[in-house]
């Protein structure tokens, strides 16, 4: 074994998280390369943490969902080679379409617990404006002819459909109050200055209009109504429920954190954000999809020993409203409940697949400055063809006084 | 700004060049940033250029910032994404046919540049003054570079390798502002370099580092996040956090000035001999920089820029850049692409100086296994030798990594038996300058290579279609002629003799592409084309010698045409017995035009190898040399002052032009300009010489007519 595993494994600490403002598909970033995100996010987390030394980073592991072009070629490697590391810095891709920076974070987490790495750098990258979804997908005919899956799994619309199916508690009514929520809660933190801190400018340049500097989510529609929610088309089912409006869109963004054992972020001055508790992933049927994030959930708590009860907060991926309030159902959690994605959600922010799962952790981190009362908090997600991901934090601000987010801001140490 | 009389400028053929406007904003800065990309539409091999209409977008752009509201705290220009901008649309001179209305209309054309740039530069906005910057991503050239001059700050992406005011290489001066701008930024001795110094050696460039180095650049940031981090610095100025005027390193005036000036002037001496305007004009006005006000400057600049875009210096320059950037890449008269076979190892028969820099060459170039041969043990390990040496030399001075210079030197090889050309698909012999020799070496090459492998010649004067008559397969025999020093001059001559093929061309010219050399397609003529056309020059000024005109007087008879080297310096350059064997290659051909060398083969039976003693300015024609020179012919042949023998050389060269072209050496008159252009440095304001002969009337006087009609490379 490892020598630094050989008697325990190590803290794995959270040490800061970045992402690009979202865009919409061919929107703020319809000429501007993959690649290029995730470089903007690599150098500004290497700005904001001056006393890393770059040669101290062990790994960049980079999720993309569809690994072509702009996206292929092991884009962590490239990430890296890009953003100016040092050559020695070794990278990989990393694929679980939507919880792919999930897996870039467990993953090279795993490996900082039992002493391969010191250090890393996860996160993950989608441009869905160039790399539609199902994008050259080739499935094996197998899939069908010996009816593996439902014809549906393949479009996420239908799974969510699929969803509602089987809750019929789970209303229009419902998603689209739920929708609306996010999106007013998104409208709040922007206000309040709670998303801004973490992104990073881009440059999107356009050849008919210019370059711009991208310095906000492009997604927002803080002037959602219900009304005008509910006349939304329901694009995978006639009469159906699922809509554009209670679902996350089709975006562009990239995200990414710096990971590192607790001693080695003490050792180098490094802010400890978040402490990693534990993980699940977990497989469900691929036509509903979107409740695997309740059996990753459930393996997540059992792993670790704890209860959904002493869960603080809740950053949970909005894919869709209906697996979202699922989720809530079974663990008998209110569709309004305040620790359930404080700053909004996907449905407003946008959702670039592989990209989302860190910009969950880096908003549940500065939840954690906010609320020293809480201790641990969870982000979780559906994934394509029926998986969940599920990742649990410590917050280690737990019993200090009460930061706010502006002095966390500027200090970016509040324990 | 611009006068009454203003002609409306329009070129239907400008490639248009937009100036988008967005508006970003920045944490703590009260009021949105304008920021203007430049940007053709087109991507990064077509870089965005300046023609009226680009002009007129700077001038709209402006118009729509000053109205927007809210009112912008800033203004910063950019470009497409590699390029900010590489000036003026040169097309929009040449476009003109009517030389009357160039004047006119290129007054307004610069007079336009100032007005656009200096009205983004200036940043008042209804009497309001903001700051404004250039935030310089990609290649900016002369009005690019002008552009980012008229803003108050600058920051240059580090990954920029074009930055300079190039118009002096090319026949101009600055026109939009950089003459007077520039030595007010950067003082006038860095102005000298960058507007003067640096076009007329080799219109040598800065790079981002050295930019920064020279005041150019107020900052360098990287390239990964080039215009984030630009407008993030941008903001901290704004703020008042920075202050990078504060940091510039203040200009000396005075004598400090007026130094830099003689300077540029005792340096264009140097290169030009005032044979062309260019390079004073612009020093003029750097000189008046010091004192004038911007207004005084800028309409000196016009005036400045209208007189030189008239001259036919200027006109000669445009078509020597021409051939050099089109007509120098895809040689006149060259077989189907189609037909080149591939090569995959190389011979080089002999291991002496050139065969050595042969292998040199088509190892680093064709990155394929080369063999040197010779029958000397001695000889090949100091050839192969040479070849590492090189390497390593390159090494040293990192312009190869270890590994490169690793696989380079264990690709470069001896052999004392030439079977192991049995696999090569291209050999070239670089043996001694003697029929018998060589077509000996052809014969033992024949027996050893497959029957379509290449044999190529590096003869400097002798016939390829004799040297090939006995072979088996003669059509696969070429001729590929370097210029001393190899890894210098770009020019090549490829010759096709009587019995070559096509594919054999085909072949060659594929790989001069892959050597990054630049081809002159010629017949099997003695001494083929650039060398006829040199020594027939040379041997007017060494017969003038012989006959009595002293020495240097001769030498410097050329000087008033700004030639890179006096005739007696190009004869050391290449090695008084090369000259000799390809002026008596010539004189046994051509005995009517071309003389019988006795000075010269004095002064190589004397085992000299140089003409000149000393160094620097005390350099002088060794008086030993002097007289071997003059053989005295006596008789009542009268002796020519320097005048008549710069007349004498010319004719003679206008006469052999003619003479080559009628026989059909090379395809036309842009030929012989691109062979000396590129193969013994003529100047562009010369156009190589056919557009000098044509202007001065001597070609008309000396053969009858001219080599291009007026309006090619000539005004009239």
């Amino acid at each position: 074994m490892f020598l630094a595993a050989r008697d325990s494994v190590r803290d794995v600490v959270f040490v800061d998280g970045v992402r690009t403002p979202f865009g919409k598909a061919k929107g703020v970033y319809a000429e501007t390369r993959s690649d290029d995100l995730i470089v903007k996010v690599i150098r500004e987390l290497l700005r904001r943490n001056p006393s890393l030394p770059a040669e101290r980073i062990d790994e960049v592991a980079i999720a993309a969902t569809t690994q072509i072009g702009d996206q292929g070629l092991t884009i962590g490697r490239t990430a890296g080679i890009l953003s100016g590391l040092p050559r020695s810095v070794p990278g990989y891709a990393i694929d679980r379409m939507c919880a792919g920076a999930v897996t870039a974070v467990t993953t090279t987490a795993s490996a900082i617990a039992i002493g391969a790495y010191d250090v890393a750098i996860a996160g993950g990258v989608e441009h869905m404006g160039r790399h539609p979804m199902g994008e050259a997908v080739d499935p094996n005919p197998r899939f069908v002819s010996e009816q593996l899956v439902d014809l549906s799994a393949l479009v996420m619309g239908q799974t969510a459909e699929n969803v509602h199916d089987r809750y019929p508690k789970i209303t229009k009514a419902r998603v689209d109050a739920y929708a609306l929520a996010s999106q007013q809660k998104v409208a709040k933190a922007y206000a309040n200055g709670w998303i801004q801190p973490d992104l990073v400018p881009v440059a999107g340049r356009h050849a008919e209009s210019g370059w711009e500097l991208v310095t906000a989510d492009e997604p927002p529609r803080p002037d959602t109504t219900v009304a005008g929610l509910a006349g939304l088309k329901t694009p995978f089912r006639p009469h159906g429920r699922v809509t554009a409006g209670n679902s996350a869109g089709i975006n562009d963004g990239a995200t990414g954190c710096v990971l590192a054992a607790a001693d080695v972020a003490e050792e180098l001055g490094l802010t400890a954000k978040m402490s990693l508790v534990g993980f699940g992933f977990a497989g469900v049927e691929p036509h509903v999809m979107g409740i695997g994030p309740i059996p990753s959930t459930q393996k997540a708590l059992a792993r670790t020993g704890l209860s959904i009860d002493d869960i603080g907060l809740f950053e949970l991926n909005e894919a869709f409203a209906v697996q979202v309030l699922a989720f809530l159902d079974h663990f008998g959690i209110s569709d309004d409940d305040p620790r359930v994605n404080p700053y909004g959600g996907a449905i407003a922010l946008g959702h670039p697949l592989a990209a989302s799962g860190v910009r969950l952790m880096t908003q549940l981190a500065r939840q954690f400055a906010e609320h020293p009362e809480v201790r641990y908090g969870l982000t979780a997600m559906c994934v394509g063809l029926g998986m969940g991901a599920t990742t649990i934090w410590a917050n280690p601000h737990f019993g200090t006084a009460a930061n706010t987010s502006q002095a966390a801001d500027r200090t970016g140490e509040a324990a | 700004m611009t006068s009454t009389d203003t002609p409306a400028l329009e070129y239907p053929g400008e490639v248009v060049t937009q100036a988008h406007v967005r508006y970003v904003t920045l944490p703590d800065v009260a009021g949105p940033i304008a920021l203007i990309t430049l940007d053709n539409g087109l991507d990064h091999t077509r870089p965005s250029t300046f023609g009226p209409a680009g002009l007129r977008n700077l001038l709209a752009a402006m118009d729509e910032i000053e109205t927007h509201a809210p009112a912008v705290a800033a203004i910063a220009v950019t470009g497409k994404p590699f390029v900010f901008s590489v000036g003026a649309d040169l097309s929009f001179r040449t476009s003109f046919t009517d030389p009357q209305a160039v004047r006119p209309a290129i007054h307004a054309f610069s007079e336009l540049g100032h007005a656009a740039m200096r009205r983004i530069g200036a940043g008042r906005l209804h009497g309001r003054k903001v700051p404004t910057f250039a935030l310089v991503n990609g290649a900016a050239l002369g009005g690019g570079l002008e552009l980012a001059l008229h803003c108050d700050y600058r920051a240059v992406s580090a990954a920029v390798r074009t930055l300079a005011l190039p118009e002096v290489f090319l026949g101009l001066v600055p026109g939009w502002g950089g003459t007077q701008l520039l030595p007010n930024l950067v003082g006038a001795d860095t102005a000298v370099t960058i507007a003067v110094a640096n076009p007329l050696s080799q219109n040598r460039m800065l790079n981002a580092g050295q930019a920064a180095e020279l005041g150019l650049a107020d900052v360098l940031l990287e390239p990964a996040d080039f215009l984030e981090e630009a407008l993030r610095w941008a903001g901290r100025v704004i703020r008042g956090e920075i202050d990078p005027a504060a940091a510039r390193t203040p200009v000396r005036r005075g004598q400090a000035w007026a130094d830099a000036v003689t300077r540029g002037r005792a340096l264009a001496d140097a290169k030009l001999h005032g044979a062309a305007p260019a390079a004073y004009r612009a020093l003029q006005l750097i000189e008046l920089a010091e004192t004038a006000d911007l207004d005084a400057g800028l309409a000196a600049e016009a005036d400045a820029l209208a007189d030189v875009a008239v001259t036919e210096e200027l006109v000669a320059s445009l078509y020597a850049f021409d051939l050099v950037q089109k007509r120098a890449k895809r040689p006149v008269g060259g077989p189907d692409k189609a037909l080149a076979r591939p090569v995959t190892k190389v011979g080089v028969v002999g291991a002496g100086l050139m065969a050595s820099q042969l292998a040199a060459l088509f190892a680093q170039r064709l990155e394929v296994p080369v063999v040197l041969t010779d029958i000397d043990q001695t000889r090949l390990d100091a050839g192969v030798a040479a070849v590492h040496a090189e390497m390593d030399n390159l090494l040293a001075k990192k312009k190869l990594s270890p590994d490169r210079a690793s696989r380079l030197k264990a690709s470069v090889t001896g052999s004392l038996t030439k079977d192991v050309f049995a696999d090569a698909d291209l050999v070239i012999e670089a043996v001694f300058e003697d029929l018998a020799v060589k077509r000996k070496v052809l014969a033992e090459l024949e027996a050893v290579v497959s029957p379509t492998a290449l044999l190529l010649t590096n003869t400097s004067a002798l016939s390829i279609s004799a040297m090939a008559s006995e072979l088996t397969h003669p059509e696969r025999v070429a001729g590929l002629h370097f210029f001393n020093p190899v890894a210098v001059l770009p020019l090549v001559e490829v010759v096709r003799g009587k019995q070559t093929d096509d594919a054999a061309i085909a072949t060659t010219l594929a790989v001069v592409k892959k050597l990054k050399k630049n081809a002159v397609l010629t017949t099997d003529t003695p001494a083929f084309a650039l060398n006829r056309l040199l020594v027939r020059f040379m041997d007017e000024v060494l017969g003038a010698i012989e006959n009595g005109t002293p020495p240097a007087e001769a030498d410097q008879a050329p000087e008033p045409l700004g030639l890179p080297m006096s005739p007696l310096a190009l004869l050391e350059l290449v090695g008084p017995p090369i000259v000799l064997h390809v002026a008596e290659t010539l004189h046994a051909a051509y005995p009517d035009r071309f003389g019988k060398p006795e000075g010269l083969a004095r002064l190589v039976a004397a085992g000299r190898a140089n003409v000149h003693a000393g160094t620097g300015d005390s350099r002088k024609i060794d008086q030993q040399a002097a007289e071997l020179l003059r053989v005295q012919t006596g008789g009542d042949t009268p002796v020519l002052t320097g005048e008549q023998v710069r007349e004498a050389a010319l004719a003679a060269l206008a006469e052999e032009i003619r003479i080559l072209l009628d026989d059909g050496v090379v395809a036309e008159a842009a030929d012989v300009d691109l062979s000396l252009i590129l193969g013994a440095g003529w100047p562009f304001h010369l156009g190589g010489i056919t557009p000098y002969l044509d202007r001065t009337g001597i070609s008309e006087k000396v053969t009858g007519r001219r080599f291009s009609p007026p309006g090619v490379a000539t005004i009239s």
